[in-house]
């Protein structure tokens, strides 16, 4: 894993003596909350409904066991006692007082963490595949590059005032599990004639308009990958529009430009960049590669894992849908949910978050990942330990055995914590969850993606959810808009409106409805939501959620 | 015809806890909407926000926020001052656990 250097240190505890010496200047009404805020920002701190919140990055999703502990120690101890994991791999913290977010800041310093552009008009935390270095479909782990655009990104004189927020991903496999087309720039690690590359995709995000990332270049060489990238920043730096902050975003450059506008803008851009780099950036991507190296994995027999699936249907069912193939032999991923049925997707509490921090240290090559799904990641697991880990999982409420199904919900806090929010989102994820669980058909509906957002700012990626859910205040009430079709993956694509929305009350009925159209209408167990609804189109699913409405029937 | 003005509180988070706090008619920040002072005149209630929006070393993000009149001083006519009010609904944090 990579280790601070002591420049990075020295930058963190910098950082955080300003942002404390700021604190103190605010507290005693030297500085006012216009002249406060943009400071606050850029350190990560949000005033939101109820309290402050501070959002805390976990570059590239990647943690340790003494990282993970810090992070509960700090929720015990200056919080509630819990997290909030979200899909842009950050940690949010919902009731800091302002007063000890210097204190809290420094906790995060000692094991190097921060909370630095985790905020404001800045690039944002980078996030890659949470399977990085595991899965068995890479072709190169990208958290190296991740993390050399996290270094050359910190503090970087030209960005700190961009047009808007930058949000960067990067995948390593051709399977996209980092949402890549919904990001302003993306990368893809390709191999061409042998040689590792990226594809660079512009122009993603969810939002009030939402699109998918185009490509821009479909191979940029490792050399030419940061004036690559820093030409795109810079010529989006200066066209992006200030005037508007809704039409800031990359997005709307590269619509109001055209892709081929953009793409010479910034081969041109490319040229003087080129030239200013000067092969640094290369000598520390060759440092910062070997931090990354995979663990000595062990061979060992796996007739553990055979004699406890065999034997144990509670196992085995979560081996069934929480494991995913690693690249060593005898490995596995394990998915940990933190979506227990009627829990607020997302949420660990301190103890959990102990207990995670131990099975990594003990039985994980001391490696954690947060995916952007909200769920947490052993990547690097013997099978012949699942049993044991199961185990301990189950005695504290981390076994949900769920992932990738209907209750593995994404949704974001919503009016419950969001100054932003038009209505909630967590209930809406709770009720879902809790009420297929009752059903038991869970297992049977397979993989179904829902995500749920409280506003159209598309923090919870409803536009990607297979089905996708949007709260809105219609009137002074709180109605939920459904979209559907919408895919996340490397076939990324926005969903369609259904129709007029739905009461809070109504949503779960109507989702249920949903749910029995698409078993009605599926050609057999195999065939996903995603994939009955592209073949069958809307008409069954809108009949589903119009006709067959109770109360709109009750009503003609 | 002016349209006739709906009754306001004024509302804001505290700087310190960032939890919500209200005025009361004897200008000290309260932390329950029922002791807010209710503010059924225009004029009168955009002094007090004016006033209100000047103590910056107390509240953050002053505004007016609309209620109504209820028996037991003022409710809110919009789901989202009655979850300021309350609290968050999927834990028992917040004002609703310091009653
Ligand atoms: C204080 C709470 C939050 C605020 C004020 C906030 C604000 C916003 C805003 C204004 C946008 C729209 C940006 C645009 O279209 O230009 C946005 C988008 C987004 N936010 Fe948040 N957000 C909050 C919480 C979260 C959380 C908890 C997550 C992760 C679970 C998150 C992840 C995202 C994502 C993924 C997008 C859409 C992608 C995009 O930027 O286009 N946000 N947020
Ligand atoms: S989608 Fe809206 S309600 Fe949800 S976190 Fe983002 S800004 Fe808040």
């Amino acid at each position: 894993m990579y280790s601070y250097s002591d420049f990075d240190a020295d930058f963190v505890a910098n950082r955080n003596r300003q942002f404390r010496a700021q604190v103190a200047r605010r507290i005693d009404g030297s500085l006012t909350e216009d002249e406060f805020k943009p400071l606050r920002l850029m350190n990560g701190l949000y005033l939101q409904l109820h309290a402050y919140m501070l959002r805390v990055a976990i570059p590239y999703g990647t943690l340790n066991s003494a990282q993970m502990r810090q992070l509960a120690y700090i929720a015990e101890r200056w919080d509630k006692g819990y997290g909030h994991f979200t899909t842009r791999q950050n940690i949010q913290y919902n009731w800091p007082l302002l007063s000890d977010v210097p204190d809290m800041l420094d906790a995060l310093a000692e094991v190097e963490m921060h909370a630095i552009q985790t905020s404001g008009n800045t690039i944002r935390n980078v996030t890659a595949d949470h399977f990085a270095g595991a899965a068995a479909d890479e072709i190169a782990d990208p958290r190296p590059v991740a993390e050399l655009l996290r270094q050359w990104s910190t503090d970087h004189p030209e960005f700190q005032f961009l047009p808007r927020k930058f949000k960067i991903a990067v995948t390593g496999s051709p399977n996209d599990r980092a949402v890549t087309a919904a990001h302003d720039l993306a990368l893809r690690i390709v191999e061409r004639d042998g040689e590792i590359g990226y594809a660079v995709l512009i122009g993603g995000g969810l939002g009030r308009t939402p699109m998918i990332g185009k490509i821009v270049n479909d191979f940029v060489s490792q050399e030419d990958l940061l004036p690559y990238v820093e030409a795109v920043v810079s010529v989006w730096n200066l066209l992006g529009r200030r005037d508007n902050k809704y039409k800031a975003r990359i997005k709307i450059t590269v619509h109001e430009h055209g892709l081929e506008e953009i793409r010479a803008l910034v081969d041109q851009r490319f040229e003087e960049t080129k030239a200013a780099f000067n092969g640094a950036d290369l000598a520390l991507f060759e440092t910062i590669k070997p931090q990354f190296a995979a663990p000595d994995f062990a061979k060992r027999t796996v007739s553990d894992f055979e004699r406890a699936y065999d034997a144990d249907p509670v196992f085995r069912s979560w081996a069934d849908t929480n494991l995913a193939e690693h690249r060593a032999e005898g490995y596995a991923i394990a998915q940990i949910s933190i979506k227990a049925h009627g829990q607020t997707p997302g949420d660990a509490t301190a103890e959990q978050m102990r207990v995670m921090a131990d099975i990594a240290a003990e039985f994980g090559h001391d490696e954690l990942r947060i995916s952007h799904e909200q769920n947490v990641i052993l990547p690097h697991v013997h099978k012949s330990d699942l049993p044991e880990i199961h185990a301990r999982l189950k005695a504290h409420g981390l076994a949900t055995a769920n992932i990738g199904m209907i209750s593995d919900i994404i949704a974001c806090p919503g009016m419950d914590y969001c100054a932003l929010a038009t209505a909630r989102s967590i209930p809406v994820a709770e009720k879902i969850a809790t009420r297929f669980d009752e059903l038991k058909i869970e297992k049977d509906i397979g993989d179904l993606k829902i995500k749920i957002s409280g506003c159209i700012n598309a923090c919870g990626h409803h536009h990607v959810g297979n089905i996708g859910i949007l709260g809105l205040d219609r009137a002074g009430v709180e109605t939920y808009q459904i979209t559907l079709g919408g895919d996340h993956t490397e076939n990324a694509a926005l969903g369609q409106r259904t129709g007029p929305g739905f009461g809070y009350d109504e949503i779960v009925p109507a989702v249920e409805r949903l749910v029995e159209a698409y078993l009605e209408e599926r050609e057999d167990a195999s065939e996903t939501f995603l994939e009955t609804y592209r073949r069958v189109g809307m008409p069954p699913f809108k009949a589903a959620l119009y006709e067959r409405d109770p109360a709109r029937v009750a009503a003609e | 015809m002016s349209r006739a003005f709906t009754p306001k509180v004024i509302t804001a988070n505290a700087l310190i806890e960032g939890d919500v706090i209200y005025l009361d008619a004897r200008d000290n920040w309260t932390r329950e909407l029922s002791r807010a002072e209710l503010l059924t005149d225009e004029a009168h209630a955009q002094l007090r926000l004016v006033e209100a929006s000047q103590r910056h070393a107390e509240a953050v993000g002053v505004y007016l926020a609309d209620v109504k009149a209820g028996d037991t001083g003022p409710e809110p006519t919009h789901f989202r001052e009655d979850f300021r009010r309350t609290g968050p609904s999927n834990y028992f944090h917040g004002k609703q656990a310091e009653r």
